[in-house]
C-alpha cells in the first residue's frame, strides 16, 4: 500500500474508488502525521473527532460504490473560511472563540462532494500578511530547509498553513484565499501548485473578507491535476454572493493533456525587475522554452503599469479592508476587552488589543485613505489606474492566451528577515497582485530549486474564466519541468 | 502629503483603535514610508480615466422579496447571539450609550 | 442657490431686524417590503429581540448582501410620484462609522450616485397657497437596529430588528420658509408615497421620519449655518423643532454668538431640541463604493412599465375632481389626500351630482368618522349606501333635511338608506292635497301673520317651517314653497 505520503489528491481519489484504502485509514494516518507536526504549526485547530466522523460516513458511500467527486479525501481548510460550529479565528484574537452557526459556501462545495476536514489551517492574521508572521497563532514553518542550514523558512503567506500542510503531507489538499498573491506566493515557495481562479468563480460567502473586491478562494494542492479537481469542487454560482459568476463550472481536469499547440504565450518584460535573482531568471526562460517545445508560440508583450499595482493594491486592499474590519468591535462575537469601559473606549481597547501591527497598520492606512481631503488623491486615484491595469491585461489579451510570470521575486526567505520593513515585505506580491486588480485567473507550477534547495514558481495568468487554457498549459509546465523535489521530514 | 502625529491620533480614533501616545510618532513614520511608496501612482495619468467599478462585467443581481429560510433569514434569535460576549434575553448587551 | 422669493408674511421679527428661516427635510421612508433590503429577514414590526435578524444583519463574518427587487421598483414608482429623474446606472456606498446598533460598522446607503435624482412636488401649504418645492434626490439605504437605554442603568441593549430594513431617503431642497410649508411638504410626501403603495407612511411605528434642517438668515443675506435635527415622526413635532430652532438660531445670532453646524435631537416632553451627546466623529464618513455590491443598473424598459402601472396620484386627482365633478379647490384637495378617500368619493359620485356626493363625503361622512376615529376602511357606511341616500334626495323621495336622520341611523346601522325609509315610513309627502290641507290650516290660525307677509316677504320663511313642522319635515320642500307662495299671494 502506498504511504498516505506519496499520495497525490488525485491517486488517493483513486485508490479510496477502488478500495485499496478507507476514507478512516487516510483521515488517521494524515491525523497522526499532523501529530508529528506539530512543530510547522500549519494547524490552528484540529478537528480528529469532526474529520473521523466524516471519514466513516464517506466509507459508507464508497463501500456502495456511491460518493461525491473528492468522497472520503481528507482537506485543510484555511481558517478564513467560516466552518459551523468550528472555531473560526482568521488568524486573529478578536475572533476568539467564535463558532460560527453557519458553513461557508465554499466548505460546503467541497463536503457536498464528501470531502473529510482535518482542521483549521493556520494564515496571518485577516489573510494580510506574506510570511504568515502576522498570525496571532505563531507563524506557520515551511517544510523546506536551505541545503546544510536549519534556518526556519517561511512557506509564505497568507495562506502559509494551507501551504506548508500540502507540502508536508498533512493532508491531500487545501483550501485557500488569494488577496494579492496569497495562494501563489506560498504555493511557489513550498513547491505546491497554487490556483487563484477568475473574480466571482468560487462563492465569498462564509469567507472572512479581507478586501472583498480582490479576496478569492482557491486550491494549493500537490499536482495541478489535484488542483483542477479541487477547483471544480469549490467554484460555482451562488446568489448569495452578488458578485457570483453564474456560470456552469467546467471539468477542469478533462482539459488536462490537451494540446496546446498554437497557444500564444505573452511574456511581460515589465516582469523583469532589478535584482531579480538569476535562477528565477533561468527558470523563467526555461518555462518558455518548456511551452515552446509543445507547440506554443511565444509573444513579447508589454504591460507597462505592472509597477503601480502593488501601490494600487496597497490604498485599496486597506481601504476596503479598514471597512470591512469595522464589524470587529467586540458586541456580537469575539473578543472583548476586559474593563468598566464606555463604548468607545470599549471598541478601541477591544480593537486595539484584538488586531495586531500589521492589520492595524492597514487599517489606520485605509482609513486615512478614504478620509476627507484624501479620498480623490488616494482611493479614487488608485481605482483609475486599476482601471488602466484592467484595461492593460485586457488588451494584452488581445494578442495573447496566455501571459507567462515568475510566482514570486525571490524563493522563500528565513522568518524575521524581511518583518522589519512593510514595504520589502509587501514587494513579495509584485508578480502576483495584478492578477487581482484585474481579476483575472491566475495559477502557479513548481518549477525548480533555487542554489539553496528552495523551491521556485511559474505564474500563468489567463484571461476571465478561462481556467481551463491556464490549467492546461500548467499541467505542460508541470511535466515538463518534472518537479520531484520533496522536503525532509525533519519535523518528525 | 505627510502624516504627523495628529493626524495619526485623528485616524486611530476614527478607526477606533486605542494607540499609545508613544506610539503614534513611530506609527505616523511607517505610515509616511508607505504612502511614500505608494505616491508614485501621481506618475500615471489618469485623466478621463473612469474608476474601477467591478472586474466583474455584470449588473446587480436582483433577489425577489421573499422571506427566506436559513441564514439569510430570520427567526434565529439564539443564533444571532450565540457568540456574542453579553446578552440579555437575546438582546446584545453594550456599556450604557447615550445619545 | 437660488431661493424662492420670501413673502414678507414668513419673516421673523428678532430684536434687531427681520429674518427669514431655510427648511430642508431629508424623510426616510420605509418601503413596504417582505424582507430587508438585502437579506431574507422579515421586515415587519414589533417581533422579539433579534427576531427578525438574518446573519447578514447582524454583520456575522463573510456575510454578504444581495439587494432586493422589490425595493428598487418602489424607488423606482416613489422617484417617478415625485416627477423626478431615474438613474438607470446608480451604485451603493458604505457610510463608515461605529454605533452599537450598526452592526456592519457602517452603512450601506448611496451617496454619489443615488438611484432618483431631481424632481418637483406641488404642495398645497392652504387651499389658496400651494407651493412647489424640489426634490434633490431619493436614495436607497438600510435601517440601523434600536438601543434600549432603559432596561438597565449601567447597559444598552441592542435589538436588531429594523437593522436592514429597506428605507428611501428623500431629500427635499432647502425650499421651504415656514413651518408650516415644512409640515405640508411632509405631509404631501407621506400622502404621494401611500397612494403609490410603497410606504405605509406610519409615523408611530417608525416608518417615516424627517430629519430637518434649519438655518436662519437676515433677508436676501447670506446663509446661515444649518442644524440638523434627527428623526422628527409627526408633523406637529416638525412644526414645533422649526419654530423652537429658527428662534433659538435668532436669539444666539442677535446676541453676537455663532450657530454650529450640529446634529440635535427633539425632546418631545420640553419642545425643545438639544445636541446629540455623543457626537459622531467630525462626520468623517469614509464614504467609498461597496465592493460586495455592483452598479445596479435598470432597464428603461422597466422604469416605462412601473411608470405604466402608476395610479393616478393626488395632483392629477384633485385637478380631475374639480373639473369633472365642479368641486372647489379645498374639496378635491381633501377628497384626493388619500387613495382610499378619493375611492370612496369617486364611487359616490358616479353618476351623481359630485357636488352633492363631496358634502356628504366631506361634511357628513368625515364628520362622523372623526366623531368616532374611525378610519374610511371603517367606515359602517359603504360607498353604494351612501350613493343610493343621494340618489333618494334627487329622485325626491325624501328631503334633505330627513337625510341626515336616515344617514345617522345608517350609521349606526349600516342598513341600506332604502330600507330605512321604507320600515320608518321616511318618505316625502309629494300628494299635493295632504300639503294643501296642512297649509290652509296655518293660514287659518295664524291671521295676522299673513297680513303681514306681503309687506315683509322675509317672513314667508316662517311659514314655510310651519308647514314642515306639521308634516313631520316629510313635505316635498318645493311643493310646499310653490303652493303657499299662491296661497299668500306673494
Ligand atoms: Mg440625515
Ligand atoms: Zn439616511
Amino acid at each position: 500500500m502506498t504511504k498516505i505520503e506519496n499520495h497525490t489528491l488525485s491517486s488517493l481519489r483513486d485508490a479510496l474508488k477502488n478500495k485499496d484504502l478507507s476514507s478512516t485509514e487516510a483521515t488517521q494516518a494524515y491525523l497522526s502525521r499532523i501529530e508529528n507536526a506539530s512543530s510547522l504549526n500549519s494547524f490552528i485547530t484540529l478537528t480528529a473527532d469532526k474529520a473521523l466522523d466524516m471519514a466513516k460516513a464517506s466509507d459508507a458511500k464508497l463501500t456502495k460504490g456511491e460518493g461525491g467527486d473528492l468522497e472520503g479525501i481528507p482537506l485543510g481548510i484555511k481558517d478564513l473560511f467560516c466552518t459551523k460550529d468550528v472555531l473560526t479565528t482568521a488568524g486573529s484574537h478578536i475572533l476568539d472563540g467564535f463558532k460560527p452557526g453557519y458553513e461557508s459556501s465554499v466548505t460546503s462545495n467541497l463536503f457536498n462532494d464528501g470531502a473529510v476536514m482535518l482542521g483549521k489551517l493556520n494564515l496571518d492574521e485577516f489573510a494580510m500578511g506574506s510570511s504568515n508572521e502576522t498570525s496571532f497563532y505563531g507563524p506557520v514553518i515551511s517544510p523546506w530547509r536551505r541545503n546544510g542550514d536549519t534556518t526556519k523558512i517561511t512557506p509564505g503567506g497568507s495562506s502559509g498553513g494551507s501551504a506548508s500542510a500540502v507540502s508536508a503531507a498533512l493532508c491531500a489538499g487545501a483550501t485557500a484565499t488569494d488577496t494579492g498573491g496569497s495562494i501563489r506566493q506560498p504555493a511557489a515557495f513550498t513547491g505546491t501548485v497554487g490556483i487563484k481562479p477568475t473574480y466571482g468563480r468560487c462563492s465569498r460567502w462564509g469567507t472572512v473578507a479581507f478586501a472583498s473586491s480582490l479576496d478569492q478562494a482557491g486550491p494549493i494542492t500537490r499536482t495541478v491535476r489535484d488542483g483542477a479537481i479541487m477547483l471544480k469542487s469549490m467554484a460555482g454560482y451562488d446568489p448569495k454572493d452578488s458578485t457570483s459568476i453564474n456560470q456552469a463550472v467546467p471539468d477542469y481536469e478533462a482539459v488536462l493533456g490537451q494540446s496546446v499547440k498554437g497557444l500564444k504565450i505573452g511574456i511581460p518584460k515589465e516582469y523583469r525587475i532589478d535584482g531579480m535573482p538569476a535562477k528565477i531568471e533561468d527558470l523563467w526562460s526555461k518555462g518558455i522554452e518548456w511551452l515552446k517545445d509543445a507547440g506554443c508560440e511565444i509573444v513579447d508583450i508589454s504591460l507597462p503599469l505592472t509597477k503601480y499595482a502593488l501601490p494600487v493594491y496597497y490604498i485599496v486592499a486597506p481601504a476596503e479592508a479598514s471597512s470591512n474590519l469595522a464589524r470587529y468591535d467586540g458586541v456580537k462575537y469575539g473578543f472583548r476587552a476586559d474593563g468598566d469601559l464606555p463604548i468607545d473606549e470599549l471598541y478601541e481597547q477591544t480593537r486595539a488589543q484584538g488586531f495586531g501591527d500589521e492589520v492595524k497598520r492597514r487599517i489606520m492606512i485605509g482609513t486615512y485613505v478614504l478620509s476627507a481631503g484624501y479620498y480623490d488623491a488616494y482611493y479614487l486615484r488608485a481605482q483609475k489606474v486599476r482601471k488602466k491595469i484592467f484595461d492593460e491585461f485586457h488588451d494584452a489579451f488581445k494578442a495573447v492566451d496566455l501571459i507567462l510570470t515568475p510566482s514570486a521575486p525571490s524563493a522563500a526567505f528565513g522568518l524575521g528577515e524581511k518583518s522589519g520593513d512593510p514595504v520589502s515585505m509587501y514587494l513579495n506580491d509584485i508578480f502576483t497582485v495584478t492578477a487581482n486588480l484585474a481579476g483575472l485567473p491566475g495559477m502557479s507550477v513548481p518549477a525548480g530549486l533555487d542554489e539553496q534547495g528552495l523551491p521556485l514558481g511559474l505564474q500563468l495568468i489567463a484571461r476571465p474564466l478561462d481556467e481551463e487554457t491556464m490549467l492546461k498549459g500548467g499541467y505542460v509546465l508541470e511535466k515538463a519541468a518534472n518537479f520531484k523535489a520533496r522536503p525532509e521530514d525533519w519535523w518528525i | 502629503m505627510s502624516v504627523d502625529k495628529k493626524t495619526a491620533e485623528k485616524v486611530a480614533r476614527l478607526a477606533r483603535l486605542a494607540i499609545p501616545q508613544d506610539r503614534l510618532e513611530p506609527l505616523a513614520d511607517e505610515i509616511n514610508g508607505i504612502l511614500g511608496w505608494i505616491e508614485q501612482l501621481n506618475e500615471v495619468d489618469v485623466d478621463g480615466v473612469k474608476a474601477m467599478a467591478s472586474t466583474v462585467d455584470m449588473s446587480l443581481p436582483l433577489r425577489d422579496d421573499k422571506v427566506a429560510d436559513g441564514p439569510t433569514g430570520g427567526g434565529q434569535p439564539d443564533n444571532i447571539v450565540a457568540n456574542a460576549p453579553q446578552t440579555e434575553e437575546n438582546f446584545f448587551v453594550v456599556p450604557k450609550v447615550v445619545d | 442657490m437660488e431661493l424662492r422669493h420670501i413673502e414678507p408674511r414668513h419673516l421673523l421679527q428678532g430684536d434687531t431686524g427681520d429674518w427669514e428661516v431655510i427648511i430642508g427635510l431629508e424623510v426616510h421612508a420605509q418601503v413596504s417590503s417582505e424582507s430587508k433590503l438585502f437579506s431574507g429577514a422579515p421586515a415587519t414590526y414589533g417581533a422579539g429581540p433579534n427576531e427578525n435578524v438574518s446573519l447578514v444583519d447582524a454583520a456575522m463574518p463573510g456575510m454578504l448582501p444581495v439587494i432586493n427587487k422589490y425595493c428598487v421598483e418602489q424607488a423606482v414608482r416613489t422617484g417617478l410620484g415625485l416627477n423626478a429623474q431615474i438613474h438607470l446606472w446608480s451604485r451603493f456606498d458604505r457610510k463608515n462609522y461605529f454605533y452599537p446598533d450598526l452592526p456592519q460598522g457602517y452603512q450601506i446607503s448611496q451617496f454619489k450616485d443615488p438611484i432618483v435624482g431631481e424632481g418637483e412636488i406641488e404642495v398645497e401649504v392652504t387651499p389658496e397657497d400651494t407651493i412647489t418645492v424640489g426634490i434633490e434626490r431619493l436614495h436607497l439605504e438600510q435601517d440601523a437596529g434600536k438601543s434600549i437605554h432603559d432596561i438597565s442603568p449601567s447597559n444598552s441593549h441592542v435589538d436588531l430588528n429594523r437593522s436592514g430594513v429597506a428605507l428611501m431617503e428623500i431629500v427635499s431642497k432647502p425650499e421651504m420658509r415656514s413651518a408650516d410649508e415644512a409640515a405640508a411638504y411632509f405631509g404631501k410626501l407621506r400622502t404621494i408615497v401611500r397612494y403609490l403603495g410603497t410606504c405605509d407612511g406610519n409615523m408611530d411605528e417608525g416608518s417615516m421620519r424627517a430629519d430637518v434642517n434649519v438655518s436662519v438668515r437676515r433677508p436676501g443675506g447670506e446663509l446661515g449655518t444649518r442644524t440638523e435635527t434627527k428623526n422628527v415622526n409627526s408633523l406637529r413635532y416638525v412644526r414645533q423643532v422649526i419654530d423652537f430652532e429658527a428662534r433659538r438660531q435668532i436669539q444666539v445670532l442677535e446676541n453676537g454668538g455663532t450657530i454650529d453646524q450640529e446634529t440635535l435631537l427633539f425632546d418631545v416632553k420640553t419642545g425643545e431640541t438639544r445636541t446629540m451627546r455623543s457626537k459622531e466623529d467630525a462626520h468623517d464618513y469614509r464614504y467609498f463604493p461597496d465592493p460586495d455590491l455592483l452598479p445596479l443598473v435598470i432597464e428603461q424598459s422597466w422604469v416605462d412599465e412601473i411608470k405604466a402601472g402608476l395610479p393616478e396620484l393626488p395632483d392629477v386627482k384633485k385637478k380631475r375632481f374639480s373639473s369633472e365633478y365642479g368641486l372647489s379647490a379645498y374639496d378635491a384637495s381633501v377628497l384626493s389626500m388619500e387613495r382610499d378617500k378619493a375611492d370612496f368619493f369617486e364611487t359616490v359620485a358616479k353618476g351623481r351630482d359630485g357636488k352633492l356626493a363631496s358634502n356628504w363625503v366631506t361634511t357628513e361622512l368625515f364628520g362622523a368618522l372623526n366623531k368616532e376615529n374611525l378610519e374610511i376602511g371603517q367606515s359602517p357606511v359603504s360607498a353604494g349606501h351612501l350613493g343610493k341616500l343621494i340618489d333618494l334626495i334627487s329622485d325626491d323621495t325624501i328631503s334633505g333635511r330627513i337625510a341626515k336622520d336616515v344617514f345617522e341611523i345608517m350609521f349606526e346601522t349600516g342598513d341600506d338608506p332604502a330600507k330605512i325609509v321604507e320600515e320608518r315610513g321616511l318618505k316625502q309627502v309629494t300628494d299635493t292635497g295632504a300639503i294643501e290641507a296642512a297649509i290652509d290650516k296655518i293660514i287659518a290660525d295664524n291671521p295676522e301673520q299673513v297680513a303681514q307677509v306681503k309687506e315683509k316677504p322675509k317672513t314667508f320663511g316662517w311659514f314655510v317651517g310651519q308647514v314642515m313642522k306639521s308634516t313631520g319635515g316629510k313635505a316635498n320642500p318645493k311643493a310646499v314653497n310653490e303652493i303657499l307662495k299662491k296661497k299668500l299671494g306673494v
